[in-house]
């Protein structure tokens, strides 16, 4: 029994724990793609990157208040930060929005223009953030790190595995599940998350009733700004933040948008879980929770990993395929194929 | 390229005189020359006429097709491999180690794919889905255990110097050639995947190929020595070194009242532009064949009208896969030509910045559609790319001047030159789109 509790224990502690909130920094992030392929219908190659600007100006805000003598106690000051560098991507990609995209709306012109021009505003967003910032490794979490160390954890229980909440793993959790029941609150209960979802089913119709299409543009624009900027947070706090790994998300948070059905703020949700889900539970080392499950005394031989680790993004691009190939409409059935 | 069908027919603006733009970009180079040195313009071009090759490449796709491909950079890839396994010289330590025992995994990795598809043809559904499922579990398996000890005794095998199984020991000439056939099939099996869906999940599917092709070079040692680097490939033309010290040419240089050593890199430089001088006129005017062919007006009907050309009968799908596959082929060349230049494989180098999206500037910049275009807008974008560092470096010499010696300042302006570049190619890149969408030499 004590082995089984063990195993599971075990097993909660890397993978179970670390994919929860992986997973909701991908949905955060997914969700943001979702809403601009809802409204604008393109594929926006520049949210990673505006990710990275979010959580650049939420890094710099931090040292601002280190250096002012700001703590929050056990956690991070990048919480405090954070709202303000909310505003200032939303800002951006307003700006963008107005100067750039705003253009080819006018003209319905094309999507994979949209596309194209998104990828000429990752090129911008990312030699920016690179100059302000640097290409380096920079960790700025602070507070206390564990809400639970693994050593308390044994004592508290008498088992031989630890588990160990971190303070970011935590945050993370409360703010994705906040920021979500906020999100489908405000799309399912206000009059402007109400016109968005009628532009998002149907252009025409929404615009007969009246709805103003940029006010619409608009406010999904500061959503989807908001959400990145949290996401990015969310995910350097909890690993460290370097431009070039968030360039690398896109991929993952485009195959949880499509997973879960393009277009759809809920499948979004569950895309990213699963895609998180998929990706730590395939390349972890299984070889401990078998040595556990397995007979008494066995010491099992190899690893058990079914993925190296290298090969992470290999696991979302292969679900994103298998999702095309078997129901390109994803699990919430997207929007347009 | 949206509304060119309106547009063709209508006479080119004197600015769109291809000999004009090329003139001006032969003064750019040879301002270089002058003001700079001209190894350096010489370099420049060297890399100008591989990334002309891509361009052309990414326009067969683009410009012909409307496809975008956001993975070109795992297709150079690929063309980099071909190059070291065509020319680096056999390890027979490491296939005496485990090289027989690799083959026969990846032959029975086939086997099971083989048997998976007849499976999946020739069974009923349940059964269809049982015996994948059982195929695929018992058969990773299976491979997983013949695989993994040979590769442990191939990567084994004197790691410092080798721990791979090397290539043919052919000349790396042969590398172009099989750079493309690889750059090729791979395409294929992804054209047949994700071609078909709408533009912008082809553009990210091919954006997650290019990292997957990336992790495997990098990860599998016993193929390509992964981040170890291969280093000293074969040369289809001299060392500046045996130039430098053979007598005949010391004589030849003394003849034209040059330095033997600025020479000796000069002649080098060269031959190398005439090898890849033979490839990209080959290639302009293969695809100038291509484009003002049947086929050519067919693809851009498809393009411009796909309902219309469905409608005649065409093979809209089949036409799409056949140009990714052209398009990915070429960039395949081009990668390994550039790994012939550089005279190493070094997987670390490749970067999604550089080697997918320049290319797609180059493309827009110079004219989708337009194979004279696409030749330009390579020149042209790689010039720029290059002397923007340059420039940058510069202008943070010029900002810093003003401060003092030692000031921290001075070190993040900087740090923050080579970064300008990405800003410029993106500002290009929406301007192009915005203002010129049809680029420098627009399609005719």
């Amino acid at each position: 029994m004590a082995d089984l509790l063990n195993a599971l224990v075990l097993f909660s502690n890397f993978v179970l724990i670390p994919s929860v909130t992986y997973g909701a920094q991908l949905a955060l992030g997914a969700l943001g793609i979702t809403l601009i392929y809802a409204i604008l219908r393109f594929a926006n190659f520049a949210h990673g990157d505006t990710m990275a600007f979010g959580t650049m100006v939420a890094i710099f805000l931090t040292w601002a208040f280190q250096a002012m003598g700001l703590s929050l106690g056990i956690f991070p000051v990048a919480l405090l930060a954070l709202p303000f560098a909310m505003v200032a991507t939303a800002l951006l990609v307003l700006g963008t929005d107005k100067l750039i995209y705003k253009h080819y709306r006018n003209r319905k012109i094309d999507p994979v223009i949209f596309v194209m021009t998104s990828v000429g505003v990752m090129f911008m967003m990312n030699g920016l953030v690179r100059i302000f910032i640097g290409t380096g490794d920079i960790a700025f979490a602070d507070g206390s790190r564990f809400l639970l160390r693994a050593r308390e954890f044994r004592d508290m229980t008498g088992l031989d595995e630890g588990l160990a909440l971190r303070t970011t793993q935590v945050i993370t959790i409360v703010v994705a599940v906040g920021v979500m029941a906020a999100l489908f609150w405000f799309l399912q209960k206000t009059r402007t998350g109400k016109s968005m979802r009628a532009f998002s089913d149907n252009e025409d119709l929404a615009l007969l009733s009246g709805i103003n299409p940029e006010r619409v543009v608009l406010v999904t624009w500061i959503i989807a700004g908001g959400l990145a900027t949290i996401a990015g947070v969310l995910y350097g706090l909890d690993k460290s933040f370097r431009p070039f790994t968030y360039f690398q998300l896109l991929l993952p948070m485009f195959a949880a948008a499509i997973l879960g059905g393009i277009g759809q703020p809920i499948g979004a949700v569950v895309g990213g879980f699963v895609i998180a889900f998929s990706e730590v539970a395939l390349t972890y080392a299984y070889r401990r929770v078998f040595a556990y499950v397995g007979p008494e005394n066995w010491d099992p031989e190899g690893l058990f990993q079914l993925v190296e680790t290298e090969y992470k993004f290999a696991i979302s691009f292969i679900l994103l395929v298998i999702v095309l190939l078997i129901r390109p409409t994803g699990i919430f059935r997207g929007r347009i194929v | 390229m949206s509304d060119t069908a309106a547009q063709n027919g209508q006479p080119a603006a004197w600015w769109e005189n291809p000999w004009l733009l090329f003139a001006i970009m032969g003064g750019l180079l040879a301002f270089t020359g002058f003001v700079q040195s001209w190894l350096l313009a010489l370099t420049i071009v060297q890399l100008c006429m591989i990334s002309a090759i891509m361009a052309l490449g990414v326009n067969v796709q683009w410009g012909y097709a409307g496809l975008f491909n956001a993975g070109t950079m795992g297709f150079v890839a690929l063309g980099g491999v071909a190059a070291v396994l065509a020319s680096a010289p056999p390890v027979a330590e490491a296939w005496s180690a485990g090289g027989g025992r690799i083959v026969l995994a990846f032959v029975f990795l086939a086997v099971v794919i083989v048997a998976v598809v007849l499976a999946r043809q020739r069974l009923g559904s349940l059964a269809r889905s049982l015996a994948t499922l059982i195929l695929i579990v018992a058969g990773f398996a299976i491979f997983t255990q013949l695989f993994e000890p040979a590769r442990d005794a191939v990567e084994a095998v004197n790691p410092a110097q080798s721990g791979y199984l090397g290539g043919m020991g052919v000349s790396i000439l042969f590398g172009w050639a099989l750079g493309g056939l690889f750059a090729a099939g791979a395409a294929w099996v992804i054209g047949k995947i994700a071609i078909g869906l709408r533009s912008d999940y082809l553009a990210i599917a091919t954006l997650g190929i290019a990292e997957i092709i990336l992790a495997v070079i990098k990860n599998e040692d016993w193929l390509t020595r992964g981040v170890k680097n291969v280093t000293g490939l074969d040369r289809p033309v001299p060392y500046e070194v045996d130039l430098q010290t053979d007598p005949g040419f010391i004589e030849f240089a003394a003849g034209l009242g040059a330095e033997p050593n600025v020479a000796a890199g000069i002649v080098v430089k060269l031959a190398f532009i005439a090898l890849f001088g033979i490839v990209l006129i080959t290639m302009v005017y293969l695809a100038e064949k291509a484009l003002h062919s049947p086929w050519g007006r067919m693809m851009r009907a498809i393009r411009d009208r796909p309902a219309a050309a469905s409608a005649m009968g065409k093979d809209v799908k089949a036409r799409h896969i056949q140009a990714f596959v052209i398009g990915s082929a070429i960039c395949g060349i081009a990668g390994a030509m550039l790994v012939t230049l550089d005279g190493q494989f070094t997987p670390g180098s490749y970067q999604p910045l550089r080697f997918t999206f320049l290319v797609l500037v180059m493309v827009v910049v110079g004219g989708s559609g337009n194979n004279l275009g696409s030749v330009l807008g390579g020149f042209l974008i790689w010039f720029v790319w290059v002397q923007s560092e340059a420039l940058g470096t510069l202008l943070a010499d010029l900002a810093s001047s003003t401060l003092a010696e030692q000031s921290p300042l001075r070190d993040s302006f900087r740090d923050a030159a080579p970064h300008l570049r990405p800003v410029l190619m993106g500002l290009i890149l929406v301007l192009v789109l915005r203002f010129r969408p049809r680029g420098l030499l627009p399609e005719r």
